[in-house]
């Protein structure tokens, strides 16, 4: 480990990203700040549309020319928003890595894996080819990858999903990185092996002590393996705590929903406490608190101002509500226990009827 | 009008409705020469054979490629089965005439997994839900009110019959599918993977959407769906395949409680619980390596390459028993059947 622990190694400060489209300007992330400290495992969990993916790629610099970026994201006290391609190569691969959802793509198909492999220690660091993959056998051990000396010659078409990610992961660890994105890693593969690949992704975090920013959708996959959790709606965090705040003291009303819904493995639910509706469009969001639709604590101060992300029970647990406090000690099937018919119909849509 | 079930619902009469009987689908591998001749086969189903009650929820459970869909596909005819018989009311589907088949489809109908692929974006809803009424030629003068009151069963407005699926979100989409599926009035509905593209919180509507019209219709459910949580909370009984074949069947709640097929137990251990303390405490048995290819399946039981238990804790002799001899899908004490000659139950949550 270069540095001591409770460093910070990420520090994100008020982070926007919009796409101009025809419809208008698509607002992806408004304002989301986060702090990731050395070692520490970030769980990032929201809905499809949520601005999970869109706000790590703002920071990795992978986004569109189109993307407009703003705010601050500094690994090790290095700028990344608006950093030069060349200065982003450095930082890419060696300070922070990324892992993407789909293990097919993310590797080259007419490279074999210890190539590929060699090639991004070589990136950084002044080896020769054959130490570069001996370096590459010890990476597939550490992910457990069986006869890595025999793997190095594969393609990624000879080998099965898990054993893609695991690949990806080695390739992810190469440099010994400060911070890994993880995107929805597990998510295009079987449960059993998606067990397997974060076993191996928890194993290869550790021994190279790097800070893990965890992507999912999955409340299960957040809970085993996250220290911290940033609940996202609509592109902005709504709620921010240790695993067990957010599990089992959330104030805000759209986590207690998330967790209301649920059907879970572990005890038979009678019925689930669904949210009504669907998530705002991106698309010249209104003011006030983007949850105010869907929400049953909803007040007029609700649509008109929105809330800022205040501490609540401890300094460290956020939440972006005006009626936190009044989430103390709920049951989902409280708060979202009436309505089960999502009569909200897709914003937009009502404006085309009339347009027509 | 729709009319509600008049006898009372109870789930545990188990008077079959649909009876699958050693169900087997084989695919054919064909080479890449012009012939394209044969070179082998997939085992996609093998010797597969279940009953679904009156009013019942069959959970078809198991991860990709494992035949799940393949068997729910079979049973409905949409694929033709390879052997096998699936009896419904006294009459075998797979070997009934295109016709009669089609006179039946009123009562068996498939909801599809994904929302987006499986209604035709050119027609408005009213005439997606129309269509099945219009083809077995039920669209009368009250046509329109059926439709109606088809959208309010599934919690849509009825003014939004005239849009376009493009405009509902994905969990309305799914509810326009199972609209359609309804309009019939069949008393079986097939439902393969209903949620699996739709968010937590949709997806959550949809399925209490599914119980209100089991009981309302009285209906029974083949629920076909990789993600054990759901099965859980939806299914009476579940099946879980593997390779092709069930290799554990019983009722939802012993099947969780005490899983006695080494399989059944490592995928109800590989799922992460939303629970922290509970996650971090868990006892789990872990499956190793990945699916065997199915055009080529392991001899004797198809498990043993993965199998955690054949691994650890068997005997060499023990062992040969699982390499020659496939393992019937029998109760070996443990109060359901399970397909493992060693089979043992364990409490894992």
């Amino acid at each position: 480990m270069t540095a001591a622990a409770g460093e910070t190694v990420l520090e994100v400060d008020d982070l926007r990203v919009s796409f101009p489209t025809d419809d208008g300007v698509v607002q992806a992330v408004r304002g989301v700040s986060y702090r990731l400290g050395r070692g520490e495992v970030l769980g990032v969990v929201g809905e499809s549309g949520s601005g999970k993916s869109v706000m790590s790629l703002a920071v990795i610099g992978l986004l569109p020319g189109s993307a407009r970026i703003s705010g601050s994201a500094r690994c090790c006290g290095e700028e990344l928003l608006g950093a030069s391609d060349k200065q982003l190569s450095r930082v890419r691969g060696r300070r922070i890595s990324m892992i993407f959802q789909d293990p097919m793509t993310s590797l080259n198909p007419v490279y074999s894996i210890g190539y590929q492999i060699a090639e991004a220690i070589r990136a950084h660091h002044d080896v020769g080819r054959e130490a570069a993959l001996e370096q590459a056998v010890e990476l597939l051990d550490l992910v457990r990858i069986p006869n890595p000396r025999e793997r190095l010659r594969s393609y990624p078409h000879e080998l099965s999903g898990g054993m893609r990610q695991r690949v990806v992961i080695a390739i992810a660890m190469a440099n010994r990185p400060d911070v890994i994105i993880a995107d929805e890693p597990t998510t295009a593969l079987d449960v059993t092996v998606q067990a397997q690949v974060l076993e191996a992704l928890d194993t290869a975090q550790q021994q190279i002590g790097a800070a893990m920013v965890l992507i999912t959708h999955d409340l299960g996959v957040i809970a085993g393996h996250a220290d911290r959790v940033l609940v996202m709606y609509a592109g902005k965090l709504v709620e921010a705590g240790t695993a067990d705040d957010v599990f089992y003291a959330p104030r805000m009303p759209y986590t207690l929903g998330l967790l209301g819904s649920l059907p879970r493995l572990d005890a038979k639910t009678e019925r689930l406490t669904p949210i009504g509706g669907a998530p705002p469009s991106a698309v010249n969001m209104p003011p006030g608190c983007p949850f105010t639709p869907r929400c049953p604590l909803a007040q007029q101060v609700c649509e008109r101002e929105e809330p800022a992300a205040e501490p609540t029970t401890s300094p460290d647990h956020l939440a972006a509500c005006h009626f936190s406090e009044q989430l103390e000690g709920r049951e989902p099937a409280e708060l979202f226990g009436a309505g089960w018919r999502d009569d909200v119909v897709v914003p937009g849509a009502e404006q085309r009827e009339e347009a027509r | 009008m729709i009319e509600t079930a008049s006898e009372p619902v109870n789930r545990d009469t188990h008077d079959p409705v649909l009876s699958v009987r050693n169900l087997v689908k084989h695919f054919p591998v064909r080479g890449g020469g012009l012939l394209r001749r044969r070179v082998g086969e997939v085992h996609a189903v093998c010797d597969v054979s279940f009953d679904i009650g009156s009013h019942e929820t069959l959970g078809l459970v198991g991860e990709s490629g494992c035949g799940k869909s393949t068997t729910a596909r079979v049973l409905l005819n949409l694929l033709p089965a390879t052997s096998g018989r699936v009896v419904y009311e006294g009459k075998d589907l797979t070997r009934l005439s295109r016709k009669a088949m089609q006179e039946l489809r009123r009562e068996l109908q498939i909801v599809f997994q994904d929302p987006f692929a499986s209604l035709d974006p050119r027609l408005p809803v009213n005439e997606i839900v129309a269509e099945p009424l219009r083809i077995h030629g039920l669209y009368g003068t009250d046509g329109r009110e059926q439709v109606r009151d088809l959208l309010r069963v599934v919690g849509l407005r009825p003014e939004h019959g005239n849009r376009f699926p493009h405009e509902f979100s994905g969990g309305q989409r799914q509810r326009i599918g199972v609209a359609r599926a309804l309009a019939l009035r069949p008393k079986v509905l097939v439902l393969d993977e209903p949620v699996s593209a739709l968010d937590v919180s949709i997806q959550a509507g949809v399925l209490n959407l599914l119980d209100e019209l089991q009981e309302q219709f009285g209906l029974s459910y083949l629920f076909v769906s990789h993600d054990l949580s759901v099965v859980r909370h939806v299914a009476d009984r579940i099946a879980v395949m593997y390779l092709g074949r069930i290799v554990e069947t019983g009722r939802a709640d012993d099947l969780f409680t005490a899983p006695a097929h080494p399989y059944t137990q490592g995928l109800i251990s590989a799922i992460p619980l939303p629970d922290p303390r509970k996650e971090r405490s868990r006892q789990r048995i872990t499956i190793t390596g990945d699916v065997p290819n199915p055009a080529d399946p392991p001899s004797g039981c198809r498990f043993r390459t993965r199998c955690p238990k054949f691994a650890e804790q068997l005997t060499e002799g023990q062992r040969r028993r699982c390499i020659e001899e496939i393992p019937a899908l029998v109760d070996r004490g443990q109060g359901h059947p399970a397909a493992c000659h060693y089979a043992e139950s364990t409490a894992l949550l």
